[in-house]
């Protein structure tokens, strides 16, 4: 029998049980449902913390020199701790050092923070990340100035007290007037405005616009960090191998000026944005190794159910099958058309599952700040899942309908 | 010989029920030739019923020979006995056995679905046949939206819409009210008549009183093969 014949006798009589079929597909469509969700919110997962966290966080192609790592996957003992407060402190000298030795093309800026208070005309704003940082740092960092401009390196070296405000800070302290040529207080000091950074939005739901960035060695700078020490040296290369080739040497012009002899570890750290997605790595790998094992139960449930319900209906169709096989249908054409009609079954709630699992996924992207992106995939893994439970599903039932006497089904009620 | 579409020679059946056998047919020997009009008849426990099964090929004997259309089919596996099931044997039940949730016209499309005929030509051919029992205007029908008499007509085109070498009815009034049995019985008359052969099982003698030779069994063997006008006197 063509197999188009028996997927149109599988539609009709599934047509004809709907409520039936449609409950003994809630198996496949939860296991399908399930599958769809999961891969599209990891893969969404993946690619905000690649494209957006990472490198929002540390710098595109960047990595940072420190005196200890800043972020942290697993525990970290009391004594590491220990240890880690005991390394220098860096400073200028390491930062000169460095940039005379480099020989991979990148960009250098020191780095302080600290969180002070910004005032405004009797307005203040509390808790802002206030940054020294050279020239350098808006471009590695990416940071558009749509309004007003970045510090330039003459003003980094002038000490000029000259501030680039984030947007929310902006918006805070001078709500719709322009901000560019004012004077602000922060920690008490006075500062001009010279510009506004490009609104940067939420990272897991925290802004990232509540800051402002001050010339390096500009007046706030004894508040923010020790005088001649820096919290971070951020260098940035112009690709991914340029970046590692940069690391590497960074790490033995260190090991050098530190006079490290070869069995003693580092005393400062190396951290660029791979570092920081270490942690959601492992992650996603546990997700992803225990993805398969609730998968394949749903599914093994949801194949046991199709089976009973092929079984049913092979013992309500007895005569059915007599009829078909007394004008002519051959064993593998009642095989088939049992396999098909299950596989069909099983194909519809592989179907359904899809929608609801893309209709899951876009609902958590919603609601939530990930982007779930459907991995072309994981639809084919679903289709191919389905129609593979069907068909496993259905041998035994179908067998079974093959098998049968003729006159004796033909005889039944 | 060659014009001989069944020949039977020493056909026996048996059954085991337990340790008991029961021999349903203990020696059959039977000769139909093509464009016969034949009626098999017997008290219930004869071995009609066996006998009916085995001539169309739903059973295989337990010894002897049967020959339809000069190929032994006494000997063939299952596939190929559906196959000559498709080909050969238009069955025409007491109990119509349609499927309920097919049209008319999808009913007698199914033993060409089988013989792996195009759509196309299935359609045409399906249509032909209900045409010829009159049922033109009921294509789209469902079973239960027929008579029986229209039912077991719709039955009979199935029957007939793969051009099989007998047409083999079991009872095929035995639910239908005298007049409509009438009714059934000039449609078989016509298809007599067009040079099909007929072969009728029934316990009913004014039914068997139709075809042109009545063959009698009793106790498993042909206890009587003559001209009806002969048997019915």
């Amino acid at each position: 029998m063509p197999f188009l014949e028996a997927v149109r006798m599988a539609l009709h009589m599934l047509r004809a049980q709907k409520l039936k079929s449609f409950f003994s597909l809630v198996g496949v469509v939860i296991g399908v449902t399930f599958l769809i969700a999961v891969v599209s919110i990891i893969q969404g997962m993946n690619v905000y913390m690649e494209d957006e966290f990472a490198n929002r966080l540390i710098g595109l192609n960047t990595f940072q020199l420190r005196r200890m790592p800043g972020i942290n996957t697993g525990e970290v003992s009391e004594e590491t701790w220990r240890a880690w407060l005991r390394r220098p402190r860096l400073t200028y000298g390491d930062a000169d050092y460095i940039s005379a030795r480099v020989r991979t093309p990148v960009h250098f800026s020191r780095y302080c923070s600290e969180r002070l208070e910004l005032r405004y005309a009797g307005k203040n704003a509390r808790d802002i990340e206030v940054t020294g940082a050279d020239a350098s740092y808006f471009g590695i960092k990416t940071y558009d100035v749509p309004q007003g401009r970045p510090f330039s390196p003459q003003e980094v070296r002038a000490s000029a007290a000259v501030v680039v405000l984030g947007d929310l800070v902006a918006e805070k302290l001078f709500e719709r007037t322009d901000p560019i040529g004012k004077d602000v207080a922060i920690g008490g000091l006075p500062y001009r405005v010279i510009g506004v950074v490009a609104k940067q939005g939420t990272l897991f739901g925290l802004s990232m616009d509540k800051f402002a960035i001050v010339p390096f060695e500009s007046p706030i700078r004894r508040q923010i960090c020790m005088w001649n020490t820096m919290d971070e040296l951020h260098i940035q290369a112009a690709n991914a191998s340029q970046m590692l080739a940069a690391m590497d040497e960074v790490e033995s012009i260190m090991r050098v000026r530190r006079g490290l002899r070869p069995t003693q570890e580092n005393n400062f750290a190396l951290q660029n944005a791979d570092g920081a997605l270490e942690g959601w790595r492992k992650i996603s790998t546990i997700l992803f190794a225990a993805l398969p094992g609730l998968v394949a139960i749903s599914l093994v449930v949801g194949g046991i159910v199709i089976m009973n319900i092929m079984l049913m209906a092979v013992a309500e169709r007895t005569r059915e099958i007599g009829i078909r096989k007394a004008l002519g249908a051959r064993r593998r054409d009642i095989l088939a058309q049992f396999v098909v009609e299950s596989a069909t079954l099983s194909t519809l709630g592989a179907l359904l599952g899809i929608g609801l699992g893309i209709g899951l996924a876009y609902t958590v992207k919603a609601l939530t700040p990930f982007p779930a992106a459907v991995a072309p995939w994981s639809v084919g893994l679903a289709v191919f899942l389905g129609i593979a439970v069907g068909m496993t599903a259905g041998i035994y039932p179908a067998s079974r309908a093959s098998k049968l006497d003729p006159i004796a089904a033909l005889r039944s009620e | 010989m060659t014009d001989m579409v069944i020949r039977i020679r020493g056909l026996r059946r048996d059954y085991h029920m337990g340790s008991e056998v029961v021999q349903a047919l203990r020696g059959v020997d039977l000769d139909i030739a093509r464009n016969e009009y034949v009626a098999i008849m017997g008290p219930s426990g004869s071995g009609k019923s066996t006998m009916m099964n085995l001539i169309g090929c739903l059973d295989t004997p337990t010894g002897g020979e049967y020959w339809l259309n000069g190929h032994e089919v006494s000997r063939m596996s299952d596939d190929a006995l559906a196959r000559v099931r498709n080909r050969e044997i238009g069955f025409v039940f007491q109990t119509f056995n349609l499927l309920p949730r097919a049209t008319a016209l999808q009913n007698v499309e199914l033993p060409l679905v089988y013989a792996g005929v195009s759509t196309r030509e299935r359609h045409a051919r399906a249509q032909d046949a209900l045409r010829r029992v009159g049922l033109a205007d009921r294509m789209d029908h469902r079973p239960n939206e027929l008579s029986g008499g229209q039912r077991q007509r719709v039955a009979i085109a199935r029957a007939l819409v793969n051009r099989p070498s007998i047409l083999l009815a079991d009872e095929p009034t035995g639910n239908l009210d005298s007049a409509t049995s009438e009714e059934i019985m000039r449609v078989f008359e016509s298809l007599h008549a067009g040079g099909q052969t007929v072969i009728m099982v029934t316990h009913e003698a004014d039914i068997a009183a139709h075809a042109a030779r009545t063959v009698i069994l009793r106790d498993g063997v042909v206890h009587s093969d003559r001209p009806t006008r002969d048997a019915a006197a």
